[in-house]
């Protein structure tokens, strides 16, 4: 192990000599985010490389509309709010899910599975499915509108977040202040989407794509094998995390996304607009759709807290730049969406980064 | 959101399983991984299978997760 860890880190400090200059590397899942803090690896990569989070954590993207969208749901009697745990303490214009009186009507699911058995067990009731997260979650809903279609259940609706990874990841490099030299992409997404799918960020924008897993040593080797191909000035599409990811995914995941969704535009937190980077249900499932079902607006708020997760999920700002930060924004009284889930940067900057900061 | 936890397959009946990991038995689906079976080792996120995954692979998350858990842990009683 210490030999590949050797290997990794000469790679990058050969890469920080060739390119002369800071090497920003972003890592785009917020489970790398954590992993990376956690081990401690930030203060061991040489002083030119820089890591930026980016928009890798599904709470933190979801545009404030959506999140507005969820509370007004959640005052009407009749509905019952299905929704992983993370969702429910992140702001909205006034309160979150877990601020909201009475809360009777908010359960927190573990799977969309839990989800649709919930409409199964109360049929008297509208049961509204907070259905967000990247192409690892898309799926899963998927399966579940379909066999709410199948069985003919009429009181399960999804209110779809979904959103897509490489369009994202397209706006990020096509900004023109964006500082991004290379992306260390997402290792479970990759297990649905399968590695080739960055290759037109890595043929169109030049930037090498390098997926991983979580384990701190997968990630040091995929950060080293970025900064080979930065040292050798190339752009290559690679896995290093090859007991699960594979070049084209999982096929029948895809394939049930493919069914149930179609791509739309979507809001981000931070990246505002960005085509066709949504999901959104097919016409053929708009029955189950809560947008059309309850009539929510989709406009995109908004937000007047003088936040600025958009510009740390962009990777422009480190959280402590911010000057909510550790002031009005904590884990435990959240303003941002990056504070909120333990996946955000802020979160992660808060939790892990407050000693080193104590030293600047 | 997007970690998953590998598990292997204790119970299999047509894509609805009961699935094992470090001795945490839970419900989740194989809808999305047809070709897993009984005794497969398998990626779990929220409720479904998604990849299979193989034996090392599973010992060092399972490893990785235990040690957050002891860090976690220890992390409460020092702060308090």
């Amino acid at each position: 192990m210490l030999e590949r860890i050797y290997r990794a880190q000469k790679a990058m400090d050969q890469a920080c000599k060739a390119l002369g200059r800071q090497i920003n590397i972003m890592e785009v899942c917020g489970t790398h985010t954590v992993s990376i803090f956690r081990s401690g690896m930030r203060s061991t990569l040489p002083d030119g490389l820089k890591l930026l989070s980016g928009p890798g954590c599904p709470v933190c993207v979801t545009d404030q509309s959506y999140i507005d969208a969820v509370l007004q749901l959640a005052e009407r009697d009749d509905v019952l709010i299905a929704t992983y745990g993370d969702m429910i303490r992140v702001p909205g214009k006034d309160g979150s899910l877990e601020t909201k009186q009475p809360s009777a009507n908010i359960r927190v699911v573990l799977s969309s599975d839990d989800a649709l058995q919930l409409a199964r067990d109360n049929p008297a009731n509208k049961v509204v499915f907070i259905a967000v997260g990247f192409e690892t979650t898309a799926p899963a809903t998927a399966v579940v509108v379909r066999q709410a279609a199948q069985e003919g259940i009429e009181n399960f609706f999804a209110l779809s977040g979904h959103k897509l990874v490489v369009p994202a990841m397209r706006a990020l490099v096509s900004q023109k202040n964006h500082r991004i030299d290379a992306f260390l992409c997402p290792g479970h997404v990759s297990a649905i989407i399968g590695y080739g799918a960055f290759a037109e960020i890595v043929e169109q924008y030049d930037r090498p794509c390098v997926v991983a897993g979580f384990e701190p040593m997968q990630i040091i080797e995929g950060l080293g094998e970025i900064c080979r191909q930065i040292a050798a000035g190339k752009a290559e599409l690679k896995s290093v995390y090859t007991a699960v990811v594979t070049e084209k995914g999982n096929t029948t995941a895809q394939a049930m996304i493919a069914e149930c969704f179609e791509p739309a535009d979507g809001y981000w937190r931070g990246l505002g607009k960005i085509e066709k980077s949504s999901l959104k249900l097919k016409d053929t499932y708009h029955q189950f759709d809560a947008i059309e079902r309850f009539d929510l607006s989709q406009e995109p708020a908004e937000d007047t807290s003088g936040c600025r997760c958009g510009e740390v999920l962009c990777g422009l700002i480190e959280p402590p730049e911010c000057g909510l930060f550790e002031q009005s924004c904590t884990p435990e009284r959240p303003v941002g969406p990056c504070m909120v889930s333990s996946e955000g940067a802020c979160a992660a900057w808060y939790k892990y980064g407050r000693k080193r900061r104590g030293k600047q | 959101m997007c970690l998953a936890i590998p598990a292997r397959i204790v119970e299999l009946e047509g894509d609805k399983a009961v699935v094992d990991a470090m001795g945490n038995r839970w419900r989740a689906r194989t809808t999305l991984l047809p070709e897993a079976g009984l005794g497969d080792l398998v990626l779990i996120h929220a409720g479904f299978a998604i990849s299979l995954v193989d034996e090392a692979e599973a010992k060092e998350t399972w490893e990785l997760l235990r040690q957050i858990d002891d860090f976690e842990q220890t992390q409460d009683k020092v702060s308090g």
